[in-house]
């Protein structure tokens, strides 16, 4: 998007915002934009400037996508992190999720307020090596709606991004409220100059949420982002006397639509009543052995995905030495 | 929003875009949209006279919101379309979701495109009494990512309201995303001068659910719009054949019942999790067709009749509900 991006008002064979010409070609005659992109600043987002310096210190970023809203997409970005943190990265989780923030009950910090240093504003640290933001730690009343706009919600992800210390980091964790629109625009606008390493999609396995997830597949070929893999999350429920199918899959579930859209299957997380306690409490399913249907299956993930990517040999130690 | 939203990056003490003194008043200068506010027209949105032509020739309108995603708003929807028009209502259902439109697939109508008339778009109908509206039916590649920003979701939300001939109908019935964002202050937006009847809200039992779901219940609060009802979706897992009962989701903090009793909004009730329910949204089905989801469709029945009943959606259609009985 170069020359920025077209308004939704503007003429036929509008040259764009940002470019040279704005405002002035003969296409711009009788736009209602004409007058402010003649006066307009153009040229590069300085806030840009701002975002890669702070992500100069991130080695890797990994997206948590779903078209689908509901498949788990808060619940495995929080596990995720309680993972890599336990392998003794050091991890920042970042909700971009504005009107449905769910991570702060997830990571057990609901109450929690941000402080400010001369460095920027603070992550709230769960661990001394997992720090969260998240909106949700900025409502004065957790039941009041944030009813924004999407301006309004690009100006704030933009500020989680430049304006948060996140210091040191191997991995920062970005968990995205469902769909393809501003906030997914957003997140990919203000990092792929510095390089995202991918995006993990969460699906459920019935074709109402893989007819979504496709499209996010699809966002993500569009838009360049690697797709890491494709989580199919409540994959049937185990129960002490018999497996049971919840959600219909017999179109063939996640794993054949990752075979067809040429993207890879991470594999199936059953649905586990202890994990969603475990997230109610804002527990990492790793600990204890509560969570034994899901957190093995989880953690053969999270291991092979470290592998696949060889996150350099260091981290391959790291996964050795501290395994989950 | 008399004189207009406040865009973005407005001065302090903007007067408003839509106001007289827009772009002209003190507080006005080197304002970055000065010159657009001072140029453009004021006054009211001709658009909106449209959907209220349009909407003169509809008696209800209900909202299907929920603060989170994935909890069974589509399939609520979608199930309760089906209710109203087997009780021989005249039912529109529109689907506002545009990144992720799920009814034409639980309605059984993928593949389907728009045609239109001298009078306007048309709906899709799955029977002579049920009109489908959605994004979905003008994606030429079902795959292909509708990655559309705000403004542009709004203008397509408009034209459903203003382009479609939906014609005489009992009800309107309205699918949101998830969400309290342009969508959701768009439709109440575009309906609230021709008024909305109220919106029924969608949750499943654990906390994490119940806080994006009280936000929602702020937001229908904030904006004026009656919450007729909350559902408890995902309500446990009965197997009959195991003669057992689990819980999947979380409840012990009393679920969606005790929020609506601190919030002070009606309880619609709880629905089971129940495979086949799923199965006819994927096929779709009506849950009412058959025996098949007999855990789910009894309570889904229940709720709506119950819901015709206390508005009292005038004594024809109480007579709807006792002749026609699901």
């Amino acid at each position: 998007m170069e020359n920025g991006e077209v308004p939704e008002d503007a003429n036929e064979n509008c040259p764009g915002p940002q470019s040279e010409s704005a405002g002035k070609s003969d296409s711009c005659q009788g736009c209602p934009n004409q007058e402010a992109c003649a006066t307009a600043p153009k040229g590069p987002d300085p806030d840009l400037v701002a975002i890669a310096e702070r992500m100069a210190t991130v080695k890797h970023k990994i997206l948590i996508l779903s078209g689908k809203g509901g498949v788990g997409k808060s619940t495995f970005s929080a596990q995720l992190s309680f993972a890599l943190a336990s392998l003794d990265f050091q991890v920042g989780l970042l909700d971009i999720d504005i009107c449905g923030p769910s991570i702060p009950k997830m990571l057990g910090l609901e109450g929690q307020d941000i402080h400010q240093s001369n460095l920027g504003w603070s992550p709230i640290y769960v661990e001394s090596n997992l720090g969260v933001m998240s909106v949700g730690f900025m409502l004065p009343n957790p039941d009041e709606a944030v009813i924004w706009r999407g301006p309004r919600k690009n100006g704030l992800i933009k500020q989680f991004l430049k304006d948060v210390h996140w210091g040191e980091l191997d991995f920062l964790v970005v968990d995205a409220p469902p769909g393809t629109s501003d906030e997914h625009i957003s997140i990919v606008q203000f990092l792929q100059a510095t390089g995202i390493d991918g995006a993990i999609i969460v699906t459920t396995p019935q074709q109402v949420s893989l007819i979504d997830v496709r499209k996010e597949v699809s966002f993500c070929k569009k838009v360049g982002v690697e797709v890491l893999g494709v989580v199919e999350n409540m994959s049937g429920l185990s129960q002490p006397l018999t497996d049971f199918k919840v959600f219909d899959s017999s179109a063939g579930g996640a794993a054949e639509m990752c075979q067809e859209m040429g993207v890879p299957f991470l594999g199936k997380v059953p649905l586990d009543p202890q994990l969603c306690k475990a997230a109610e409490e804002g527990r990492s399913c790793f600990e204890g052995q509560s969570c034994r249907v899901s957190a093995p299956v989880l953690r053969g993930m999270i291991e092979k995905l470290l592998k696949v990517k060889e996150w350099n040999q260091d981290e391959l130690q790291h996964a050795e030495n501290g395994r989950v």
